[in-house]
C-alpha cells in the first residue's frame, strides 16, 4: 500500500462495533494493525468506557501468505522448508508436525536416534521462545532489566543452534523419515554447558520475577481466562495450562522421545497473566531436563528411514510448540505431493480467546493481556488513535500507560 | 477401551468409522447430524476442537472437524460432505466459540456456507483488492490474472 493511500479497514457488517461507538460514553481504541509489543500485524479494536474495555473486535489476515495454497505444489521433501518459514521462532514446530503428518499417512516411524534429535531441537526451541516472551513481557511492564536478562541468556541457546544446524533460527532439521543432521559426540559437552548456564540463569530469573511484589501485583488478576472459557475456545499450550486445563500433546500423544525421558507438565489454575508467566518459566526448566535426558540416553544408529512412497490416504501430525499444539493434516493421492495440506498454528486458537480475556480489564492492561498468549505473526509497527482530529494513543503511549501502572504499584510497595 | 467411539456409534447409527491407526479415527456422518455429534464429543466427552479442514473433492465439499481427546491422545475426525449445488453446513459457532474463525475462513477460501454463524465478515483475504467470489481452495480456482505475481 502506498503512503498516500488511506488505511482502509473492513466495514463492520451489521454495524455492531461502530454503533457501539456511537454510544457517547464509548470510545474505540485501536491497537494495531501492528501490535505495539509484538510488532506484528493484527488489529484489535478495543471498545472502551472510560478506562474499562467493554468489547473487542479482532481483525487478522494482514500477513496471510497462502501456505496451504503453495504446499500442494511442492514435493514432500520441499514442504518442511516452506512450513519452516511460517514462523521464525517456532521454526522447528511446523516442519516437525508436518513430517509427523507425512509419517502418519505413510505409516512409518523414524529411527530412535532421529526421534531423540528431534526432541532435543524441539525443546531447545521452547527454551529460547519462552525466554523471548518473558523478556518482552518484562519490557512491557517497564522492567527492562528482565528484558535484558532474558534475552542475554537466550543468546547461549541460539549459539547452540548455530553449532548444531548452522543457523540461529530456521534449523532445517526435520525431513520425512528422520532428521538431516546428526549430533556429533564432541558437541554434547558444549550443549550441556549451555544448558547448565541456562538453568542457573532461568532459576535466578524465575526467583527474581516471582519474588518481586510489584511484578506479582502487576500481573496478578490481569487478563483472566477461566477454565470454562479456555475449554470453550479450545485454547492450547501455556494459555490453557495457565487456566488449569492440563493438556500437553507431548504427554497425551507421546511422540519422538517424550515418552522415554522424565519430565512434568506444568499447570496453574489462576488463568491470569502471572499464571501464564509461571507456566512458561517453569516449562523452560522442564525443557532443560528433557534435553539433558535425551543427551544422556541418545541411542546409536541411523538418523533416517527412507520413505519409498506416500500411499493414498490421510495423516495428522501434531506436536506441542512453545505456544501450544501445532496441527498439520495431509491428504495424499499417492503422488509425491499432497492433495491438501492444512496447517493450524496454536495462536489461531489462542488469539481468538482474547475476545473474553481482555474484556473487563483496563486499557493499561489490554496490550499486556493481548500479548500474554504470546501471539505469533511477522513484523513492523504502526498504530494511531484519533479523537476529535487529535492523535490520542500511540504505540509508545500505550507502553507509557502500562509503565505508569507499574510505577504506581512500585510506589505503593515502596520499592 | 474406546468409549467415545462406541457411544458415538450408538448415538448416530449412520456413522462410518475408519481407523487409520489406534490414535487416528475418521468418522463419516451425514451433515444433518453434525451438531449432535459435535455436541456429544465436546460437551460429553470433553474433547477440544483442534481445527477444521475444508477440501474440494469430486463428491462435494468435504469439511473435517478434527477433535482431540486429550485424555487418550486420540484424534476423532468427523467428516461431513456438502454437495456442490448446496454447500451449506450448520454453524457450530453459536454454542462453540472455537469454531467461529475457521467457519469464516472456510466460507471465504472454499465457499462453504455456515448458516447460523453470527459473524461472517471476511477474515483473511485482503480488505481492498479481493473479489469475494474468488475461492483459492477450490479446484477450479483460476490463478491467471492475479495481481500478485509469483
Amino acid at each position: 500500500m502506498s503512503d498516500s493511500e488511506p488505511l482502509r479497514t473492513r466495514p463492520a457488517v451489521g454495524g455492531e462495533p461502530l454503533e457501539a461507538a456511537a454510544d457517547k460514553s464509548r470510545r474505540i481504541v485501536p491497537i494495531g494493525p501492528f501490535h505495539p509489543l509484538q510488532e506484528e500485524p493484527e488489529f484489535f479494536k478495543l471498545i472502551v468506557e472510560g478506562e474499562r474495555v467493554v468489547d473487542i473486535e479482532i481483525n487478522l489476515g494482514y500477513n496471510h501468505r497462502g501456505h496451504e495454497f503453495i504446499s500442494p505444489e511442492l514435493t514432500y521433501d520441499q514442504i518442511p522448508f516452506l512450513v519452516e518459514r511460517i514462523c521464525g521462532i517456532c521454526s522447528n514446530s511446523h516442519p516437525f508436525a508436518c513430517v509427523l503428518a507425512v509419517e502418519d499417512c505413510a505409516g512409518i516411524k523414524p529411527p530412535p536416534r532421529a526421534e531423540y534429535i528431534r526432541t532435543i531441537t524441539h525443546e531447545l526451541e521452547r527454551i529460547h521462545s519462552h525466554l523471548l516472551w518473558v523478556g518482552l513481557a518484562g519490557h512491557f511492564i517497564g522492567y527492562n532489566t528482565v528484558w535484558m536478562w532474558a534475552w542475554k541468556y537466550r543468546e547461549h541457546i541460539l549459539q547452540v543452534f548455530e553449532m548444531l544446524c548452522g543457523n540461529r533460527n530456521h534449523y532445517a532439521q526435520n525431513k520425512p523419515g528422520g532428521v538431516r543432521r546428526d549430533i556429533r559426540p564432541e558437541q554434547v559437552p558444549q550443549i550441556l554447558a549451555a544448558l547448565d548456564l541456562a538453568e542457573k540463569k532461568v532459576r535466578m530469573l524465575t526467583k527474581a520475577v516471582l519474588d518481586d511484589p510489584v511484578i506479582r501485583a502487576r500481573l496478578e488478576g490481569v487478563g483472566v481466562l477461566t477454565k470454562e472459557q479456555a475449554i470453550a475456545w479450545s485454547t492450547v499450550g501455556p494459555t490453557s495450562r495457565g487456566s488449569g486445563v492440563p493438556w500437553d500433546v507431548r504427554r497425551d500423544e507421546p511422540h519422538a522421545a517424550y515418552g522415554k525421558v522424565p519430565w512434568n507438565v506444568i499447570v496453574f489454575e489462576e488463568g491470569d497473566v502471572l499464571a501464564k508467566a509461571k507456566v512458561r518459566l517453569l516449562e523452560t526448566l522442564e525443557s532443560i531436563r528433557i534435553v539433558r535426558g535425551c543427551l544422556t540416553d541418545l541411542p546409536d544408529g541411523p538418523i533416517e528411514t527412507r520413505i519409498e512412497e506416500v500411499p493414498p490416504g490421510e495423516g495428522i501430525g501434531r506436536t506441542e510448540a512453545p505456544r501450544g499444539e501445532v496441527f498439520h493434516y495431509i491428504r495424499s493421492d499417492g503422488s509425491n505431493r499432497p492433495l491438501r495440506h492444512k496447517v493450524r498454528a496454536p495462536s489461531y486458537m489462542n488469539i481468538a480467546s482474547n475476545k473474553v480475556a481482555v474484556v473487563g480489564g483496563t486499557i493499561a492492561d489490554a496490550a499486556l493481556t493481548l500479548a500474554a498468549v504470546d501471539p505469533c505473526y511477522c513484523c513492523t509497527e504502526r498504530m494511531a488513535a484519533f479523537e476529535d482530529g487529535k492523535q490520542k494513543y500511540t504505540g509508545r503511549e500505550l507502553l507509557r500507560l502500562s509503565w505508569q501502572k507499574t510505577e504506581r504499584l512500585r510506589e505503593r510497595y515502596g520499592r | 477401551m474406546r468409549q467415545s467411539e462406541e457411544k458415538l456409534k450408538a448415538l448416530i447409527p449412520e456413522a462410518e468409522v475408519y481407523e487409520h491407526n489406534p490414535r487416528r479415527l475418521y468418522i463419516r456422518i451425514p451433515r444433518e447430524k453434525l451438531t449432535q455429534a459435535a455436541k456429544f464429543l465436546h460437551r460429553e466427552r470433553g474433547m477440544r476442537l483442534s481445527i477444521c479442514t475444508g477440501l474440494d473433492t469430486r463428491e462435494g465439499y468435504e469439511v473435517l472437524y478434527h477433535f482431540s481427546e486429550d485424555a487418550t491422545g486420540t484424534m476423532y475426525t468427523l467428516k461431513v460432505l456438502a454437495p456442490k449445488d448446496d454447500p451449506r453446513i450448520d454453524s457450530l459457532a453459536g454454542w462453540f466459540p472455537a469454531t467461529g474463525w475457521i467457519e469464516r475462513e472456510l466460507t471465504e477460501l472454499l465457499g462453504v456456507e455456515f448458516p447460523g454463524n453470527p459473524d461472517m465478515r471476511p477474515f483473511l483475504t485482503s480488505d481492498t483488492d479481493w473479489e469475494a467470489d474468488r475461492r483459492p481452495l477450490r479446484r477450479d480456482y483460476e490463478r491467471r490474472g492475479e495481481k500478485h505475481e509469483r
